[in-house]
């Protein structure tokens, strides 16, 4: 667990890459001694970090992690040796995933046009990296940013721009109706992405898709394949508690009512594409990109 | 265009004066005696042995019955009275034969009549159509429409009949055609339209030799609407065909797994004649054919026959009540606390998730949509306020109304096509239509042997044509409609399907899992490629 909050502590680290790390030297360190006894250790370490970082995307890491190290038949009678051949594979998955931002944003930077203003939303490093793409290929671009309350990151992803000498303005949350018709596309993060093709982020998010869907301006959201993950809301409501509110707040408080959520969700029918490093996909693609991972 | 070739005069008495209503029991009752009457008529002609094998067939038919009564129990309470009161006039017959003798005659008769009757003259109209859900597997090069939905084109039912004569040869190919009835709107000129009253047993003598009984039975069943519902129409085809491979006997000099599939042919198309096949009926049909043809022939025939058991219980089992099962663990997170559900018309499936949703001490309450002419809605209500579950009952033209009530829909589904679209009883669309425009989420829920390769945008080029007279309806002693036939521009309509969207479906649920619309044709894609 310290490790896990030693690792975070590095800034360009997603939060999910960071969990996997640590599960990896958890399982570096265990001692089950059956494969089963191996998988509810780590699960129940999964559900450890879930607890102190209760992101969709630490889950969605967890859980994929497990799958792909656990994915073929580890029919070596030794256990060390299965443990061994599971902490390669693990290796392997950790390097993968380190790459995918970089692959996400070689796919991404191309759909950015010279003279274009993009608006994003909130601070997130794949679109940061992508944005970097396009700055080393020459090309001019404006950035408007909103502030994203209640933590203000967007103020944070102003100030990273800003080192990259990009022009960058931070709008308001309120004033996305505002600036949508001089923007010419929108970029944003995700911290999930749900089977239907929809995104799950930062709050704020869906009204600046329904709000492009209106002035008919492409909504284009970048996310790393390790975000996948297995839910399916139908609205709203339908996410679950316990990625809306933060860790803390909810072993705390006892009524929900009174706090601000922390993410939303945006359905598929109002996002153009999403660029993932298994490729440039439409929303319904999602889907069936989902089934290959985990079926 | 095709409006003087689709009007044909009926034959049969349909007596204008009398109002048609749902047949009761005893006709049903009444309508099985004269099919046995028919039929032992014509065995006294062929003389003795084929009667005691009918009564032998019988007695087989009067055990297996409280087989199929379990399973169709699901389906509704009717079939299960139906074929109760079925048992004891089967039971009449004493049957105490000896199965192997039989058998063997049987088989020696068939082959000497194959023989003999070579060629079937044009006196017993042998066209028959095949609507398989796939139909073009006969013709690789040209896509053709399947015949099904040409009834408009002499040129092609000719065809038809032509080549089923040239089967002739090689097996007794007595299927009836069914003729079509009333006057046809010309949108739907293309489909066949066929009256209740006119079952197709009645038109044509059908010996046991030919057609098994019990496809008889179902083909009966079938079209009387007394087993209705995708699963339920499944359910008992598989039962009929378990019940066909046990009296199967091989000829000799002929190999099993190429010899039933022969066999089956004459029973799908009759079945087709009386009501046409679903497309769950289609893929339960594909499996078993492609079974049949696994076995090894240096099988035995006892041994295969008993495999061939195995292997349509265990689909039963898997396809059907595993998925069910699968399908309600993932629903049952969808329903919340406080939920209002709306569903419509009679579903198993949806039925069952609710109930199991229910008994998972979910609160929430329903509302059943119906519509006439079938009113479905009440079998529904019928099982859930059994269960104890509150439910307020609607028909569909006051669905706007209710809808602002609204948290979720539930559908179930008939068929999904290759390309999105949900195929269900006709006002489902609608109903996904309101709903959207509500902004209410929409699920359907289907099981994975539902899933067809067929591609369908509108209700038009492909759907079935119910009996015209269920919308004559008498209110205050009035029926306003009797009359129809006699006058030339009018013309009733009663359709059975349609299509919905993708777009106006949120998700469906599936015993795979919960994957939107769009992703049916992964699923096909991923379950060829387990096959």
């Amino acid at each position: 667990l310290d490790e896990y909050l030693r690792i975070r502590e590095d800034p360009d680290v997603a939060s999910a890459v960071a969990a996997i790390r640590s599960l990896l030297e958890f399982l570096k360190r265990e001692q089950s001694e059956t494969i089963l006894g191996l998988r509810e250790n780590m699960t129940k370490a999964i559900h450890r970090l879930e607890e102190t970082d209760s992101s969709v995307a630490v889950s969605s890491g967890g859980e994929l992690f497990l799958r792909f190290i656990s994915l073929t038949s580890l029919e070596h009678p030794d256990l060390s040796q299965c443990k061994n051949v599971m902490i390669e594979r693990g290796e392997l998955f950790l390097k993968k995933i380190s790459l995918s931002r970089g692959k996400v944003g070689k796919l991404c930077h191309t759909f950015i046009k010279d003279g274009a203003k993009i608006l994003t939303h909130s601070s997130s490093r794949v679109v940061l990296k992508v944005l970097e793409n396009a700055a080393a290929d020459n090309k001019r671009f404006t950035v408007y940013v909103t502030e994203s309350q209640p933590d203000s990151a967007g103020k944070l992803m102003a100030q990273k721009l800003c080192n990259l000498n990009i022009p960058v303005t931070v709008v308001l949350d309120a004033a996305v109706g505002y600036i949508m018709e001089k923007v010419d596309l929108v970029i944003v993060g995700a911290e999930g992405v749900v089977e239907s093709g929809g995104v799950i982020n930062k709050i704020g998010t869906y009204q600046m898709a329904v709000c492009s869907k209106a002035h008919n301006k492409p909504f284009y959201v970048v996310a790393e394949s390790f975000k996948f993950v297995r839910l399916y809301p139908l609205n709203q409501q339908d996410v679950p508690d316990r990625f809306k509110y933060k860790a803390d707040i909810l072993k705390t408080v006892k009524d929900l009512n009174q706090e601000h959520p922390m993410i939303d969700y945006t359905p598929p029918s109002l996002i153009t594409l999403l660029f993932t490093d298994l490729g440039v996909l439409t929303p319904s693609a999602v889907s069936d990109e989902l089934i290959k991972l985990y079926l | 265009m095709a409006d003087s070739d689709g009007r044909q005069v009926d034959s049969i008495n349909h007596s204008t004066g009398k109002i048609c209503k749902e047949l009761t029991k005893e006709e049903k009752q009444r309508l099985r005696k004269e099919k046995k009457q028919h039929k032992k008529n014509k065995k006294d002609d062929r003389g003795p042995p084929e009667k005691e094998k009918e009564k032998e067939k019988a007695s087989v038919l009067a055990p297996s019955k409280p087989a199929t009564q379990s399973p169709a129990h699901k389906a509704a309470p009717v079939p299960v009275n139906a074929s109760a009161s079925e048992s004891p006039v089967a039971a009449e017959k004493p049957a105490k034969s000896k199965a192997e003798q039989r058998a063997e005659r049987r088989a020696r008769q068939d082959t000497e009549r194959a023989s003999k009757q070579g060629k079937k003259e044009g006196g017993q109209q042998s066209a028959s159509s095949k609507p398989k859900a796939t139909p073009n597997e006969l013709q690789p090069v040209v896509k053709r429409l399947p015949e099904h939905i040409q009834v408009d084109d002499p040129a092609a039912l000719k065809k038809l009949a032509k080549k089923l004569e040239r089967q002739q040869v090689r097996q007794i190919n007595i299927v009836p055609l069914r003729s079509d009835y009333g006057y046809k709107v010309s949108l739907f000129s293309h489909l066949h339209q066929y009256s209740r009253k006119n079952p197709p047993t009645q038109q044509i003598s059908i010996p046991a030799t030919v057609i098994h009984p019990s496809i008889v039975r179902l083909g009966l069943q079938y079209s009387q609407g007394i087993i209705a519902g995708s699963n339920a129409r499944s359910v008992a085809l598989l039962h009929a065909f378990k019940q066909v491979i046990q009296d199967y006997s091989t000829p000799p000099n002929e190999e099993l797994s190429r010899d039933l599939v022969n066999k089956l042919s004459p029973y799908i198309s009759f079945l087709s004649q009386c009501r046409p096949l679903s497309a769950s009926m289609g893929n339960a049909i594909k499996h078993i054919k492609k079974e049949i043809s696994n076995i090894p022939s240096q099988c035995k025939e006892e041994e295969a026959k008993r495999r061939l058991q195995e292997c349509i219980d265990s689909y039963i089992n898997e396809k059907i009540i595993l998925a069910s099962e699968a399908i309600s663990k993932y629903a049952i997170e969808k329903i919340s606390d406080g939920d209002v559900i709306l569903v419509y018309g009679c579903s198993s499936l949806v039925n069952h998730i609710l109930c199991e949703a229910f008994e998972k001490q979910r609160k929430f309450r329903v509302i059943v949509v119906d519509s006439r002419p079938r009113l479905e809605g009440r079998e529904a209500l019928r099982r859930l306020v059994k269960k104890g579950i509150r439910c307020t009952y609607v028909l569909i033209s006051a669905l706007s109304y209710i809808l602002p009530e609204v948290s979720k829909v539930f559908l179930g589904a008939h068929a999904l096509l290759a390309n999105g679209y949900v195929m269900s009883r006709v006002g489902t669309s609608q109903i996904a239509l309101v709903a959207k425009a509500y902004n209410v989420p929409v699920l359907v829920c289907c099981e994975t042997y539902k899933f067809c390769e067929r591609v369908q945008t509108d209700s038009f080029v492909s759907n079935e044509l119910d009996d015209p007279d269920d919308l004559i309806v008498t209110r205050n002693g009035k029926t306003h409609l009797e009359n129809w036939q006699t006058v030339k521009s009018l013309g009733l309509l009663n359709l059975v399907y349609d299509v919905t969207p993708p777009d106006f479906v949120d998700l469906v649920i599936t015993d795979l899992g919960m994957i939107p619309c769009t992703s049916v044709p992964v699923v096909l894609r991923v379950k060829n490629v387990d096959q």
